[in-house]
């Protein structure tokens, strides 16, 4: 009994935490029809400059709460300035996919400065606890919950009686009639970005007080359980997010006590699907359909993809087959891992850039292909042969079977489901011990070897990724050169009209992630052959922003394209060693450049 | 006899307004039919309801003798109905003759197969290795589609590999019907198909729209061109808010004072000029 009294303190403690992000995202959501995934940098910004006003200037708890507020807000406006303004009139995925880029340069930054150690936040709260109902309650929690209602009161007043608070209400329910009415909606929105940031730099510090710790890592934790928060409440509603979050984190809380640690953020991301997938509106709108499509079209821009003749394409093709007769050990094994990734981004580009799905969830592909492969070798006892083709044909399946759900889903909802739908693979690799050895990872995974011949050479695991890739390459052209391409492009350009002609969305896109499932699939497994090592982190968040990255670097759709985005951005930043610290950091930057200045990429747009 | 297409107290309401109220009309086949009425009557809202984009609250619609209330679009294209969207739809990065074929989507037999799984498997198989069947049928569907745009004359031949988003606004739309017909419809839904022409283009397209019913397709007709909707159609329907205020011949519909009313303003009986939609 006492032991379910403090469970419930301790989620409604975490929801007050959740909720002072959520509602940053709701407000941001609301007036720019942005999900801001730099949120999270922003909670980890306000936990780390908090940690340096105690630990360097030893402020006392107001003089550290206002640092962390001033500091959290400035990097918000920074966050507008960057992501949002200048995206202004380009489409409606943009500014999503920029503060991707920008979480990757704040994270970075924050981890280049403070290291990227956890560290503990000196507690600035007494310790005492008051027994209360059977179970306790401390000072800390009374805080959190104090902060929590102070905000949501001074941000009711904010938006109920000034006049800003008026304008930004007015942006958030007509932007362009508020345009014309004389709001200056950029002014807007820099207070909104102000504001989000403030409570979500406040959200850091508490939490890590609360925990006792804090790190650059929880950065995207924080943006997914806000998002999950903002789901739950509805999209843009602010009353919404804040009880989303309680919801949450009574849930994660009351889920800890019957489960276990380790299942926590399953739950979190469980409840995403099932609210996209049910009530993708939030639990308090009424039943209707998704509200009018904030984005219509993708980010495919407009442009006439570069014509790459087909003796230029045969040169590469040779030159690559030839590269490990330079006998450098070294540039092969860059050469491998670029093929490698080319394959996840060929997967990628057909999914994202042909049928119009952003998927930040691709790397998921790669672990189900690797685990599939390794376990079949392993456990199984499959000749690696069978193995690898067999794990490309089980994620085409599997991949294609977990994103079914979130098909009917369009635009940033898609983005929001791969990505919770890649944490929930994850998450079950690391507990589902029985099948995939949990933490410990999955050791000793035979090595590459067909028909007794052995891969194992750095030129023979590279001529091997080589052809697959080739192969893999041609069947994606030959497939968008049929009526599946066409039929796939036509879903992407206007999913409505698609219908009318009888294209059924539900059918192309299976097809799509099938055969992107495949392609990732066997990169997963040939990547977990070469390792002989692989657990639940190997294949983590990090590697689908950077597969994303590559196919808009290469073009969208182009198959090339994609090739050669992945080429780069694994040869270049090795051509560069020193730099290998900022190798992130510079992800983020072109990531950033090429949403502003060439969205088609590289090649262009297919 | 069932009629071709029957249209019975079909309503549909967005919030308080009443886009449609009872639409009850009936269409025979070989027949064009046109709606007109003011902005707003509900004209779109009604086609939406017909070809499966929206759902009827009350009412019910029956195509071919089966009921279509509520039935997927993706249904409809197969059982033969296609339409035009008033704002132009086309795929704005498929080229021309591309976003004549999908039109042709339906009639790909490797589309036909409904059964899941294997279906699709199946489609994938076919679009990956291409036997000789699938590439006579794909050549057929090409010549087809030539035949289709070479009814624009010269409009949309030499475009044939631009993207559609490089087209004109009159271009655009003569890509969706071109794009329509492509699916060998036995009923067309053209929802303005000549908005954004000039009086030029709008001929073209009239003796487009006159030669398909000289074909026997059966029409059903948006147009705010009067002088076009006078020409061409075998019956008349008049809408304002929601309700259909007239029916009957070209001839009786335009000197039904009811109409002059509600669509062509107190002034003039039935010399009201096309008012041009941008």
């Amino acid at each position: 009994m006492n032991a379910w009294f403090d469970y419930t303190v301790n989620g409604f403690v975490i929801g007050n935490i959740y909720a002072l992000l959520a509602v940053g995202l709701a407000l941001i959501y609301g007036v720019a029809n942005l999900v801001n995934f730099a949120h999270g940098s922003v909670y980890v910004v306000g936990a780390y400059v908090g940690w340096a006003a105690i630990t360097y200037l030893g402020t006392p708890l107001p003089l550290t709460i206002l640092c962390v507020v001033i500091v959290s807000a400035l990097v918000g406006v920074g966050i507008e300035r960057i992501g949002l303004r200048p995206l202004h009139g380009s489409s409606r995925i943009a500014p999503l996919l920029a503060t991707i880029g920008i979480t990757l340069v704040l994270d970075q930054i924050v981890q280049l400065i403070f290291s990227p150690d956890p560290r503990a936040v000196p507690m600035q709260v007494p310790e005492w606890r008051i027994p209360l109902g059977g179970g306790t309650i401390g000072a800390l929690d009374l805080l959190i919950a104090g902060i929590g209602l102070v905000s949501a009161v001074v941000l009711y007043g904010f938006l109920r009686f000034t006049k800003l608070g008026w304008a930004v209400r007015a942006t958030a329910q007509d932007s362009d009639a508020a345009l014309q009415m004389g709001v200056d909606i950029n002014k807007v929105n820099m207070a909104v970005f102000a504001i989000a940031s403030a409570l979500g730099g406040l959200s850091g510090l508490l939490v890590g007080m609360y925990y006792n710790q804090i790190s650059p890592a929880m950065s995207f934790e924080a943006t997914l359980k806000g998002i999950v928060a903002l789901i739950i409440g509805g999209l843009g509603n602010v009353p919404g997010a804040i009880a989303g979050s309680l919801i949450l984190g009574l849930t994660e809380s009351y889920g800890i006590a019957l489960f276990g640690t380790s299942y926590r953020n399953l739950f979190a991301f469980v409840v995403l699907i099932a609210m996209l997938v049910w009530r993708p509106n939030g639990l308090f709108a009424g039943r209707r359909s998704l509200p009018p499509e904030p984005m219509t079209g993708t980010f495919i821009t407009r442009s006439r993809p570069l014509k790459v003749p087909r003796w230029a394409v045969v040169a590469i093709i040779v030159v690559a087959a030839l590269l490990p007769l330079t006998g450098h050990p070294y540039l092969l094994q860059i050469g491998a891992n670029s093929l490698l990734y080319a394959m996840l981004a060929l997967s990628l580009t057909l999914v994202a850039g042909t049928v119009g799905q952003i998927s930040l969830g691709h790397a998921a592909l790669l672990a189900i292909g690797g685990y599939a492969s390794g376990l079949l070798a392993l456990d199984g006892g499959w000749p690696v042969a069978l193995a690898m083709p067999a794990a490309g044909l089980i994620t085409a399946a599997l991949g294609t079977a977990l994103v079914f759900p979130a098909f009917r889903l369009t635009g940033h909802y898609v983005s929001i489901a791969t990505l919770g739908i890649g944490e929930i693979v994850s998450l079950v690799i690391l507990n589902w011990t029985g099948l995939t050895h949990g933490a410990i990872g999955l050791g000793g995974i035979p090595p590459l070897e067909i028909f007794g011949y052995d891969f194992g050479s750095v030129e023979s695991t590279y001529w091997l990724s080589l052809v697959v890739l080739v192969l893999l390459a041609l069947l994606q052209v030959r497939l968008l050169n049929s009526h599946l391409g066409r039929s796939w492009r036509a879903i992407r350009d206007d999913s409505v009209a698609a219908r009318s002609y009888g294209v059924v969305g539900d059918r192309y896109k299976a097809l799509a992630f099938g055969y992107g499932g495949f392609a990732a699939g066997i990169s997963g497994a040939i990547t977990a052959h070469i390792y002989s090592y692989i657990n639940h982190e190997t294949f983590s968040a990090s590697i689908s922003i950077l597969a994303l990255t590559m196919v808009i670097l290469g073009g969208l759709g182009n198959v090339l394209g994609a090739v050669l985005g992945a080429t780069l951005l694994i040869a270049l930043p090795e051509a560069f060693r020193d730099l290998a610290e900022y190798r992130i950091l510079i992800y983020g930057v072109v990531l950033l450049l090429l949403i502003r200045f060439r969205p088609q990429g590289l090649l262009g747009t297919v | 006899m069932a009629a071709f297409l029957e249209v019975r107290g079909l309503q549909k309401h967005f919030g308080g307004v009443t886009a449609v109220a009872d639409a009850l009309f009936d269409l025979r086949e070989g027949e064009l039919l046109s709606i007109i009425g003011p902005n707003g009557a509900g004209k779109t809202t009604l086609f939406n309801l017909i070809s499966g984009l929206d759902a009827p609250d009350a009412g019910s619609v029956h195509f071919l003798g089966q009921d279509i209330t509520r039935a997927a679009p993706e249904r409809l294209a197969r059982l033969g109905m296609a339409r035009t969207f008033q704002h132009g739809r086309v795929f704005g990065n498929l080229s021309v003759l591309d976003n004549v074929l999908v039109g042709a989507h339906t009639r790909l037999r490797a589309v036909k197969p409904a059964v899941p799984v294997v279906g699709p498997l199946l489609e994938f198989a076919l679009a990956a290795v291409r036997p000789a069947a699938v590439k006579a049928e794909e050549a057929a569907l090409r010549d087809d589609a030539m035949r289709i745009l070479s009814l624009f004359g010269e409009r949309l031949l030499p475009r044939l590999d631009h993207p559609a988003f490089s087209l004109s606004y009159a271009n655009r739309r003569r890509v969706e019907i071109a794009r329509a017909l492509a699916l060998h419809p036995k009923l067309l839904l053209l929802d303005e198909p000549t908005a954004g022409m000039n009086p030029t283009e709008t001929a073209e397209m009239q003796e487009v729209v006159h030669d398909l019913k000289r074909s026997g397709l059966t029409i059903l007709l948006i147009e705010h061109k009067l002088e076009m909707v006078m020409r061409l159609s075998d019956r008349i329907i008049v809408m304002d808010d929601g309700r259909r205020i007239a029916e009957g011949l070209p001839q009786a519909v335009r000197n039904d004072p009811a109409v002059i009313e509600a669509y062509l303003g107190h002034r003039e009986t039935g010399g009201a000029q096309q008012e041009a939609v941008p």
